[in-house]
């Protein structure tokens, strides 16, 4: 544990505790409107930013946000109009993205290993700057999160119903589109490109294993998220293991654990008689001919 | 007194081009329970949604309350009862919270749920019987328990007009009484419904008003026709178009 005596090591963790219980606050709302892996793509856009910011000399995490949130944005109104061809236009705009980001980083003067940092995560090089601005963006987030969680599940759990409430449907989608670009960009810090949809997601399929309302899983998803990242960190400290992937592994390691207990405590309970539900009788009565 | 609380005027609807409504004219007024009735396909699921918003009109016009449907604001009085929940996701949710997203229209996207929404949500769960139920997650429950909770939601709102989708569709004897007398409840208290069905069943009685669509036409407007469906016999398969004159229902009396 002495190893946080190091500054570095201090940012880093301080950094993954912020998007550790950002991204599952908003992984939630993505799972639940099906569009879990909608994060690795709109990373892979982030990449282009990342790429024209270090060709340009301009801040890469300033870049990937721009990039992000205007891929976000496209993604969202393709998502709105598009029932057919969204699936091609969204392939497009991912590998767009991807090949992008790796041409204008070879364009630039920078070496691989910065390319990797993003593409896998460098918690470890988190200046001040960068923690000033992923708690910024990160808790900014967060708040909007958990304020408009009534808008925002009623808009992901049943979108026309939303509508007929009168509920900016639209505004509430691109709020959406544009957060989860922002926390894409941030967790890009802390677990790269290619490891951006698991800290959304795992932590949201492992809560709701074993929780029963909306509210209670994004609140285990959150704590989840949060366990993850600091035993991420401390096990990357003490193992000198990548802090990204360590991150990860525990996420999907937590994911098995709780499944499997909650498959053994299932067993239990079905060990004792359980009432049988009533049946459903026939669909409709004929009358007539 | 009786006001118009829809007004469809020559409304025609298309989907890729295909007519589905084609020169629909309806009116429906304060306290009556009007029935949409037809064949699969005939549009009568199209008729609702146009009538809410959520499909297009290509032609004609929609008002709600007496303003325009394009500049209708007070969502708050129209309570939406859709055929089935959403497919959803493994994302689990309450009953309860499925229902406390009836009180949006009333409260607004910022302000944070408070007393009187609580006890909203709480009394349109009784309403429908399904109280003991407000923590279970809605994916446990029965066909006719979940299309209970949508119309928990909907009466949540405490609206004066409820627009219900097919919702009687595939439910059990048990859900269809609940579901009948929370909405002879709702029409007591001088709320107006406009329902689409397939088949009427313990709903009949409540009835004021039966409308068939058939082909894109509304073929019959009057009273609930006999259940051999003489509608679709070929000398009722016309217009009958109609203004505000429309006679009161049966339970327009105030």
């Amino acid at each position: 544990m002495s190893l946080f005596q190091y500054d570095f090591m201090l940012r880093a963790l301080v950094g993954a505790l912020i998007i550790g219980l950002a991204a599952p606050a908003l992984g939630i709302y993505l799972v639940q409107r099906r569009l879990a892996l909608i994060g690795d793509g709109i990373g892979h856009v982030a990449l282009t930013g990342v790429g024209a910011g270090l060709l340009f000399q301009k801040s890469p995490v300033i870049m990937a946000v721009i990039a992000a949130t205007l891929g976000a944005i496209v993604i969202e109104l393709i998502r709105e109009r598009g029932r057919t061809s969204g699936d091609l236009a969204l392939a497009l705009l991912f590998y767009g993205g991807i090949a992008g980001g790796v041409v204008l980083v070879g364009l630039s003067d920078s070496t691989s290993a910065n390319l990797n940092a993003y593409l896998f995560g460098a918690l470890t090089t988190t200046s001040r700057d960068d923690l000033v601005t992923i708690a910024v963006l990160g808790v900014a987030v967060l708040a909007a999160m958990i304020a408009l969680r009534p808008a925002l599940f009623a808009v992901c759990h049943d979108e026309e119903y939303a509508r007929v409430s009168g509920l900016p449907v639209r505004t509430l989608n691109l709020l959406l589109a544009v957060t989860t670009a922002i926390t894409v960009t941030i967790a890009m810090r802390a677990v790269g490109v290619l490891l951006i949809s698991a800290l959304m997601v795992v932590p949201v399929a492992t809560a709701q294993q074993v929780t029963r309302g909306f509210r209670g899983t994004m609140a285990m998803a959150m704590a989840l998220g949060l366990f993850a990242a600091g035993a991420g960190i401390w096990m990357a400290a003490v193992a000198d293991t990548a802090p990204g992937a360590s991150v990860v592994v525990l996420a999907i390691a937590s994911f098995i654990v709780v499944t499997l207990l909650a498959a053994g405590w299932r067993r239990l309970r079905r060990e004792r008689p359980v009432p049988a539900p009533a049946p459903e009788p026939h669909e409709v009565v004929l009358r007539g001919s | 007194m009786t006001s118009e609380v829809i007004t469809v005027a020559h409304g025609v609807v298309g989907y890729d081009g295909r007519p589905v409504l084609r020169d629909v004219s309806l009116t429906v007024t304060t306290g009556e329970v009007v029935a949409i009735l037809g064949a699969n396909g005939s549009g009568k699921s199209t008729l609702i949604r146009a009538v809410l918003g959520l499909v297009p009109l290509s032609a004609g016009s929609v008002a709600l309350f007496g303003r325009p449907a394009r500049r209708f604001r007070q969502w708050h009085r129209i309570g939406y009862v859709p055929q089935r929940l959403g497919a959803g996701s493994g994302v689990p949710a309450t009953v309860a919270e499925v229902v406390a997203s009836g009180r949006l229209a009333r409260r607004g996207v910022l302000r944070p749920p408070g007393r009187a929404d609580r006890e909203a949500v709480a009394e349109a769960l009784r309403a429908v019987g399904l109280a003991d139920r407000a923590k279970d997650p809605v994916g446990t429950l029965s066909g006719g328990q979940q299309q209970r909770t949508l119309i928990a939601r909907a009466l949540a709102g405490r609206p004066e007009l409820l627009v219900l989708d097919e919702p009687t569709a595939g439910v059990d004897a048990a859900s269809q009484e609940a579901f009948a007398g929370a909405l002879r409840g709702f029409v007591d208290d001088g709320g107006t419904v406009l329902l689409v069905a397939h088949e009427l069943g313990p709903l009949r009685p409540l009835i004021s008003r039966a409308v068939v669509v058939h082909q894109g036409f509304i073929a019959h407007d009057g009273a609930v026709p006999d259940p051999a469906g003489h509608h679709a016999a070929p000398d009722h398969d016309h217009v009958h178009p109609h203004g505000p004159e429309e006679p009161a229902g049966l339970w327009s009396t105030r």
